[in-house]
């Protein structure tokens, strides 16, 4: 008969369940009474690293795991962009600048054993130099070519002769670095994640270089996706793909303050509201990228919200290869004038955030204050537009990113929408182009000439407004569609100046220029926020997001 | 019935092919092609050559079509493009939980559904009735992402009672040996692992089972009062039957056709909503995935999956027509 | 005549008057005799209501909303930082949403953009399917061997794109053509067109088999004429039942879309999924800016399936007395 057999089947299921959350919370108790401290924790990320080979990376997350699993040659002072000594104790140039003597620390040892001397180190920095086929395309090794330009033997003649010359071994502890010309990025850019010192035995071992593929696909090395061996307070453990989770372990072997935590996991969590939940339920004890609405409510729960100094710029860039009217000064000047900047800020950014009137933040030397501040004037921006002859208006293509937040950037839909309305106000009809950051949107808005006005933005690297201005404006870039001899040699003088008082003047100098000449508008600075849960100490928030987490640990 | 059965296998052929066709062609046909998906930031004009011929995109599209289809029918769908991993792989590694989600679905479709049908078909025009209707219409009229959002607020994040997003607490570490989880927690003896899986899919399985609520409610109270009128069942009664003999054998068993048409039909249906159910609360099934490829523009993984959806769906349904046949002898007949 | 005449004959009449076609001969019109039990059923009166509001409001309101609705004018009572997104008053009836304009003004001006996403989708699914299924029916009926093999193939190609869960296939179709707001339109279009072609050719394919067509093609009617102006006129009931319903569903499937971020690139524009998917991340602390298109959705689908679902209960033959 099929009722009591039904019957009795929903009986069966009762009981069951029952029996099932009995046990649950057995066990959970169970778990909670043998462990005073927790040994573990879970750090909630936004999406997965591309890879685990800081080299071939150029992504947040990516660098995020690798400042905890290797080391570079300096590193900034936690908290700050100051370049410190890191696996190099000392550093200095000769007398033409161009060769520099790393002094390398004693008694490291990378995670598979072998030793960290000055072999491994030119092992390094060569392979990078001889780099060939897919290694030098730009998405696989960016940060090499952003910051030494080529290779040993360039592909693209495009790419321009390299910044690095050789790195000779002088003994286990001392090598030499030689590169071609002074330059404001040495040796500040060594603490980038990129240039990270890997095992040269795990490199040769699972065939670092091998970035390959068949048909539909690129493919990764066995280094670079199961291998990461370096001399860092963490080690890798695994990569569970399904669970979306990078563990990583103490290195118990480590050269410095051993980590406080045993276990360091970082979990993918791709939703930002997931994450917050997940940060409340207690699954994971910290995230990053707060958005600006969440920061009050998670302190007000108490929760450690850290903020980083602003180090950070978002701009919105000018093409003036684009449509022909923006190759007029009026016309960007107005631009300028009818964005209501302020209301932006303070509607859409966190506590602390400013508006931005140089294209660095203050925090760095060469800031000028004493430019054209371009204040919120919707009669001026007409005027100048009739000036420039577009009294009847105006249409531009106004790109912006979806589906990401950056930190200086917390909602690119809303800025948009905000500005577009400014901008219409004064005359100027936009034409909306969303496209999603991976991978449509840098590509088009900052190759060719087809993109009139975007939004785009900059996190510093390290401690030097050449990191900003330089990357932007230096030389002429598709971005911004100009040729300005006057402001490019005045760039090259300020790279090749040796001495910091004088370069600091040269960068106030280009401020003014930039201000004046206007190839973009400095938006604002938004200082981003993680958080971490009530009961974890001892982090500290980097300007250039480096956090270390080996000092992390569980108070009370 | 057999011959029946192989019809309509073959019946599948064409449609499975010409769509595979469709993915291809849509793939190839892409702005930019795949090196750009690949490439994308800053690709010069002599390294997207170099991944064209890398990836063989330089042969003749026919070629090309032939060697896609050779792979597929080895069931290689090629790589992610974010993840670098086979697109077989990620769908085996998170079907599991899809799956997990429709059972749980359908377990409250189905278990709060029929009973909530029949009584409401039993006691005609009272208020039960009344609301059972009333609902079932509003149900379908209710964006489920929306819904998802609101039971999420309500009951995760305002009372607690459930955890608010994922599929399992990382800290638990539990040992996943089948990737279900619930099966995994309770054949390794973790219980609490089980348990917890089971809370985590209780607030996704309800927003997931709205839809299908309530047209199992519609349908079975609409087939239980259709037979209810019928003869054979005023015959039973007169024949001194008791109710719940009539019930069950009459009454319900007749009841079943439509219900199992419909399960059909709402296989495609859960795995749609799956993907917004599954995004609304980070639940690592294939429709979250589907989600972050759209994102990532992850054409590779958005074709295979696709591919491997559509094949599900078409075969959900030709178990469907079969049991269909086995119930109605009239069926078999076409 | 014959007996077997006579008895043709009277299977004729009474067929005829089944189907209706001779109206005001035979008892009243399908059409008549449905409308009739429409207006007495509680369930068509309220969905016809709702509708009528909603049409009401779509076509006229936007004359008379008080703010422009892309005007982000009062943006300086917003604070993300502060968690300040000003509710209700007497100057904005809904209050402000997150970008500082008014809720009002754009719920107002979104059920006139919703209105006609949902009708522009339907009708695309509505002509393409018909004219697929219209084809593919009559082909069957009245086309012989050669029309049984084109209805064949028709099918199949139907078939494929059933094959699909209907949200994938719409985001298949999205991606590949670009986001904006007419691909959306196209895509969801699209879905429904394989539901349309079905049901039209079954009906189509049920009339071709009725006696009274046998009868008129053995009196030498062509076969085209026969299809215009017999077979069509009578399949034409579930296709209406079936817009209406589908009226529904392209609504909410336009939110769903948007919700997987292939909606509209342009914010400023208001429809009511879109709004509902902008309004998703200030969830939290400001439900009612979800809540309000929602519910919008949610009434407006209703008001559609109430009718639809009257309307099919009214045209079913099955429950004429």
């Amino acid at each position: 008969m099929r009722a009591p057999r039904l019957r009795t089947a929903a009986a069966v299921c009762a009981v069951a369940a029952l029996a099932l959350a009995a046990a649950g919370c057995a066990s959970k108790r169970d778990q909670e009474t043998t462990s005073n401290k927790p040994e573990k924790l879970v750090f909630g990320v936004a999406g997965d690293p591309k890879t685990l080979d800081p080299a071939l990376a150029s992504d947040g997350e990516s660098f995020r795991v690798a400042r905890q699993v290797y080391e570079t040659l300096v590193q900034p002072e936690p908290g700050t962009a100051k370049i410190v000594p890191g696996l190099a104790t000392e550093f200095k140039p000769d007398s033409t600048g161009l060769v520099w003597t790393f002094k390398l620390k004693q008694g490291v040892k990378f995670h598979d054993g072998t030793d960290f001397n000055g072999e491994s180190v030119c092992f390094n920095f060569n392979r990078w130099y001889n780099w060939k086929g897919m290694l030098q395309s730009q998405d696989v090794s960016s940060y090499w070519q952003d910051i030494w330009g080529g290779f040993a033997k360039n592909e693209d003649p495009k790419l321009g002769p390299s910044l690095f010359k050789s790195c000779t071994v002088k003994d286990a502890s001392t090598v030499e670095i030689a590169i071609t010309k002074v330059t404001s990025k040495f040796p500040a850019a060594l603490a980038l994640p990129s240039f990270s010192i890997s095992s040269p035995k795990a490199l040769q071992e699972f065939k670092a270089d091998e970035v390959g593929g068949t048909a539909d696909s690129l493919t990764y090395p066995e280094y670079a996706m199961k291998h990461p061996t370096g001399t860092g307070p963490y080690k890798f453990v695994e990569w569970d793909r399904p669970n979306k989770v990078v563990k990583l372990t103490r290195n118990d072997a480590y050269n410095g303050t051993k980590a406080k935590i045993k276990d360091l996991y970082f979990q993918t969590i791709s939703d930002l509201d997931a994450r917050k939940q997940a940060l409340r339920a207690g699954s994971i004890q910290g995230y990053d990228l707060v958005a600006p609405q969440d920061v009050k409510v998670l302190k007000g729960e108490g929760f450690n919200v850290l903020t980083r100094p602003a180090f950070n710029i978002l701009y919105l860039a000018i093409n003036q290869s684009g449509n022909p009217a923006l190759a007029k000064l009026e016309v960007r000047q107005a631009i300028a004038y009818a964005l209501d900047r302020k209301s932006i800020v303070d509607s859409k950014y966190p506590e602390g955030s400013t508006v931005a009137i140089n294209f660095h933040p203050s925090s760095l030397e060469g800031y000028n204050d004493a430019v054209t501040k371009y204040d919120y004037d919707v009669n001026k921006a007409k005027t100048l537009l009739a000036q420039a002859g577009y009294a009847n208006g105006l249409t531009l293509r106004f790109g912006y990113p979806t589906e990401v937040t950056r930190p200086y950037m917390p909602d690119p839909k809303g800025i948009f929408e905000l500005m577009k309305t400014n901008l219409e106000a004064a005359g100027i009809k936009i034409e909306p182009v969303a496209l999603k950051w991976t991978p449509d949107y840098l590509n088009k808005m900052t190759t060719g000439k087809d993109h009139d006005i975007h939004l785009l933005g900059w996190t510093g690297d390290y401690g030097d407004a050449y990191n900003f201005i330089g990357t932007f404006f230096d030389r002429q870039k598709d971005e911004w569609g100009f040729n300005n001899p006057t402001l490019f040699a005045k760039f090259a003088e300020a790279d090749k100046e040796a001495d910091l008082q004088k370069r600091y003047a040269l960068y106030k100098e280009l401020n003014k220029m930039l201000l004046d000449f206007l190839p973009g508008v400095p938006v604002a600075h938004g200082p981003p926020s993680l958080v971490l849960a009530k009961n974890v100490g001892g982090v500290k928030a980097s300007p250039l997001t480096d956090e270390r987490y080996y000092t992390a640990e569980y108070t009370g | 019935m057999f011959r029946f059965v192989v019809r309509r296998l073959l019946q599948l052929i064409p449609v499975l092919l010409g769509l595979s066709l469709l993915l291809f062609v849509w793939l190839h046909r892409l702005p930019g092609g795949p090196e750009t998906a690949l490439l994308g930031e800053r690709g010069t004009p002599e390294t997207r050559a170099m991944v064209r011929k890398q990836l063989g995109l330089d042969q003749p599209i026919l070629v090309q079509y032939g060697r896609f289809m050779k792979r597929m029918l080895t069931g290689d769908l090629g790589n992610s493009i974010d993840t670098k991993q086979p697109v077989m792989q990620e769908f085996l590694d998170r079907f599991p939980g899809t799956v997990e989600l429709t059972i749980t679905a359908m377990i409250f479709a189905i278990g709060i559904g029929i009973p909530l049908g029949y009584l409401a078909a039993r006691r005609r025009a009272s208020w039960l009735d009344n609301m059972s209707v009333a609902g079932s219409l509003v149900a379908v009229c209710v964006p489920i992402f929306f819904l998802g959002y609101l039971v999420k607020q309500l009951l995760a994040v305002n009372l607690g009672w459930f955890p608010p997003a994922g599929r399992q607490d990382v800290t638990i570490s539990a040992t996943h040996v089948t990737n279900f989880y619930v099966v995994d927690g309770i054949l390794t003896g973790e219980w609490d692992a089980a348990w917890d899986a089971i809370m985590h899919l209780v607030l996704p399985g309800l927003t997931l089972a709205s839809i299908p609520l309530a047209i199992i409610v519609r349908i079975t109270r609409a087939s239980v009062l259709e037979v209810l009128g019928e003869d054979y069942v005023r015959t039973a009664r007169a024949k001194g039957l008791t109710e719940r003999r009539i019930r069950g054998r009459h009454i319900l068993r007749n009841a079943m056709l439509p219900i199992i048409t419909v399960m059909g039909l709402l296989t495609g249906g859960l795995l749609s909503g799956a993907v917004l159910t599954e995004t609304v609360f980070a639940f690592t099934g294939i429709g979250q995935f589907v989600r972050q490829s759209i994102s990532n523009l992850d054409y590779p993984v958005l074709m295979g999956f696709i591919m491997i959806i559509a094949l599900i769906y078409v075969l959900v349904n030709l178990v469907v027509d079969v049991s269909y046949g086995l119930i109605d002898p009239r069926v078999r007949v076409r | 005549m014959t007996q077997l005449g006579k008895r043709k004959l009277e299977k004729l009449e009474r067929l005829a008057e089944l189907s209706a076609i001779n109206a005001g001969e035979r008892g009243e019109s399908l059409w008549r005799e449905a409308f009739k039990r429409l207006r007495r059923n509680p369930t068509a009166i309220i969905g016809a209501g709702i509708l009528l509001l909603f049409i009401l409001i779509a076509i006229i309101g936007p004359f008379f909303v008080p703010y422009d609705e892309k005007d982000t004018h009062w943006i300086g009572q917003v604070s993300a930082r502060d968690n300040i997104i000003p509710g209700p008053s007497a100057q904005h009836w809904l209050g402000i949403d997150h970008n500082g304009r008014d809720e009002f003004s754009r719920m107002i001006v979104g059920a006139q953009n919703t209105l006609f996403v949902g009708v522009v989708a339907t009708a695309i699914g509505l002509i393409f399917g018909c004219l697929l299924g219209g084809l593919s029916g009559a082909a069957f009926g009245l086309g012989g061997k050669r029309g049984r093999q084109l209805d064949n193939v028709l099918m199949r190609f139907v078939d494929m794109l059933l094959a699909m869960p209907s949200l994938l296939l719409a985001v298949s179709i999205v991606t590949i053509l670009g986001p904006s707001l007419p691909t959306v339109i196209i895509a969801v279009g699209v879905i429904v067109i394989p539901t349309f072609a079905r049901l039209l050719r079954g009906s189509m394919i049920a009339q071709a088999s009725a006696e009274y067509v046998v009868a008129a093609t053995s009196l030498g009617v062509s076969r085209r004429k026969i299809a215009l102006t017999h077979i069509l006129p009578n399949s034409a009931a579930p296709v209406i039942v079936q817009a209406t319903l589908t009226l529904a569903t392209a609504i909410i499937e336009v939110a769903g879309l948007s919700f997987l971020g292939l909606g509209n690139p342009d914010p400023s524009v208001p429809e009511w999924g879109t709004m509902l998917n902008d309004a998703l991340q200030v969830f939290e602390f400001a439900p009612r800016l979800a809540v309000f298109p929602a519910l919008g959705i949610i009434i407006t689908a209703l008001g559609f399936t109430l009718l639809g679902e009257a309307m099919r209960e009214a045209l079913d033959p099955k429950l004429r007395k």
